[in-house]
């Protein structure tokens, strides 16, 4: 626990930060619904500390659902559902109590397209901590200058902090979306198809950077690339619809089995492009 | 595709074109020439005594500059009042209203406020400011008035404005722990806010123009002086502008035109304003 959580301890919900168990995600026998329709059923699943999980299957399968449970972003949506236990570090973050705000700073999202807000990098990066409070202009460098090298964009826009964060390409702004979550120091870091509005250089780029990232941070990413999910991930889910088109885990395990050795044959089926 | 199939859509096209600049000349040239006479008939009135001093002799001499300050004024407390009711209502219902009937309600009532008649709000504000708030015929009754005219307007502006603000950037302010107030405040309202004012801007040069409702809550022809307070009478241009034509005979023709010359051009100085800060709010 920092300093800054001791002085300023109010009453989230959720575990105290830096407790040994940092960003673990489980779900168990959750169903999500919109409306009536049931989106995603009887999931259940662990995920580790400082890995990355990949979420593969059809479109349409329910993986952005399922990936949007963790932070609670389905509450957007006036007719979304859940049922069934969300933990993260061991408390259900869909009980009465919990602070969804504080939630999201622990656990942030980067989206399928890059969506800097129109100001500059500069602002972009620093939006998270202004809005947390941070006001001291050193304070502020220090943590866009961080989190831009975390993000690997410092080289590329250290000369021009002020320009317009929509006036970099569509790679450099998928890093700044990232480097704007870093700033807020989340502990899981949700991705979805972070990487599908950019060419092959830019992706691997991407891929690269996760690789350094989950040294300290859980991370979750959905993607269409099998190769992508081969590559870069630790544990891979493979979801699909079932009879009622609801997503279903068809199976949940190490990538390095999933990808050689399938249990299922759908799964199987799936990777190999047989189907989806 | 055939030679003569290509050939018909290229005369459809050249037809639509036709058209559709006949459309805009029909607009166009109108306002061309109702400015080109008024500024015919009336330019020999405009000096600079006439925009600096007070009319004398029932406005048959002198100047307009208590009614032009009448107007600046009507024109401020206008959106002073309508402006940030305008906002709050519009974020209200575009980000915490539920989809019911009660929010339908309420648009469809806003929306039927558009369609009220002014002499209607003249009846309101009389009965409302003037005499339950006891404000007395005054320069702040008719503000409230025109600014509850006004509300229509602003509200639907601002309502639209903050709607038009793609989700993608709610998410992103949302999904790092920003909460729900701020992100509204620092993301969406910035990105609102080009479209929040071409609303308050147009609305108020529509009070400059009101005539009706103004002459029931406290505009006189004739005032000592410039108001001191918001609690005085005052003169309007529109007031003004409706006295010298129709109830002072021997009025000079070019006066007429002259006032309603200024009046003019203090409306078209607004929208261009409107014009421009939607040109520059398009640069960024
Ligand atoms: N806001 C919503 N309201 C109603 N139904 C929804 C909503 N969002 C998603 N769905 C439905 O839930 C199911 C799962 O959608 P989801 O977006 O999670 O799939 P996905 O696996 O992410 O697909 P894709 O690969 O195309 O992104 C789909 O049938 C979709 O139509
Ligand atoms: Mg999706």
């Amino acid at each position: 626990m920092n300093i800054a959580d001791l002085v300023n301890e109010k009453n989230t919900g959720l575990p105290p930060k830096n407790a040994p168990v940092d960003g673990k995600l489980r779900l168990e026998q959750v169903n999500l619904y919109y409306g009536s329709f049931r989106a995603v059923k009887d999931l259940s699943l662990d995920i580790d500390t400082c890995s990355i999980t990949a979420i593969i299957g059809p479109s349409g399968c329910g993986k952005s659902s399922m990936l949007r449970l963790f932070n609670r972003m389905n509450d957007l949506i006036a007719s979304a559902r859940v049922e069934g236990l969300v933990e993260f570090d061991g408390v259900d973050i869909y009980q009465a109590g919990v602070d969804v705000v504080e939630l999201r700073k622990r656990v942030g999202m980067v989206f399928q397209k890059p969506n800097p807000f129109p100001m500059s990098i500069y602002d972009n990066v620093a939006f998270g901590p202004r809005r947390h409070g941070i006001r001291n202009k050193r304070a502020l460098d220090e943590i866009v200058e961080k989190s831009l090298v975390q993000a690997a964009l410092w080289d590329e826009v250290k000369d021009k902090l002020d320009q317009s964060g929509l006036s970099i390409s569509g790679g450099q702004q998928q890093r700044l979306c990232i480097a704007r979550v870093l700033a807020v120091e989340p502990e899981v870091i949700l991705m979805d198809e972070p990487c599908s509005a950019l060419d092959p250089i830019a992706t691997l780029k991407i891929e690269d950077l996760m690789r350094t990232l989950t040294s300290t941070y859980t991370i979750v990413i959905v993607t269409h690339n099998m190769q992508q999910a081969a590559r870069v991930s630790d544990m891979t889910a493979f979801l699909m619809v079932d009879d009622d088109r609801s997503g279903t885990l068809v199976e949940y395990g190490a990538t390095s089995e999933i990808f050689t050795n399938p249990k299922n044959q759908k799964t199987e089926d799936y990777i190999t492009g047989r189907f989806g | 595709m055939s030679g003569s199939n290509i050939k018909s859509r290229y005369m459809t096209q050249k037809a639509a074109i036709a058209l559709l600049a006949t459309a805009v000349l029909l607009v166009v040239v109108p306002i061309i020439l109702i400015i080109i006479y008024m500024i015919a008939n009336g330019y020999s009135s405009l000096s600079w005594d006439f925009l600096t001093q007070a009319p004398a002799q029932a406005g048959k001499t002198g100047g307009i500059l208590p009614a032009i300050i009448g107007t600046i004024y009507l024109m401020l407390g206008t959106i002073i009042f309508a402006l940030p009711v305008g906002v709050t209502a519009g974020i209200y219902l575009s980000e915490y209203a539920r989809n019911n009937w009660v929010t339908r309600l309420v648009n469809m009532a806003i929306l039927n406020l558009a369609g009220v008649p002014s002499i209607v709000f003249g009846l309101f504000g009389l009965g409302v400011f003037v005499m339950t708030f006891n404000l007395g015929m005054s320069l702040i009754a008719a503000s409230l008035t025109l600014a509850s005219q006004a509300l229509a307007m602003t509200i639907t502006t601002s309502r639209e404005a903050i709607t038009a603000v793609p989700k993608e950037y709610r998410e992103g302010s949302l999904a790092i722990g920003v909460s729900r107030w701020q992100t509204i405040r620092y993301v969406v309202l910035p990105q609102a806010s080009p479209g929040i004012l071409t609303g308050a801007i147009l609305a108020m040069s529509r009070a400059a123009g009101e005539t009706a409702p103004i002459i029931v809550v406290g505009a006189a022809f004739l005032v000592g002086g410039l108001p001191g307070s918001p609690f005085d009478r005052f003169m309007a241009l529109p007031y003004h502008l409706y006295t010298v034509s129709a109830h002072i005979p021997g009025m000079p023709a070019d006066i007429k035109w002259g006032v309603a010359l200024v009046l003019i051009a203090m409306v078209l100085f607004f929208n261009i304003l409107v014009t421009m800060v939607r040109f520059e709010s398009r640069k960024r």
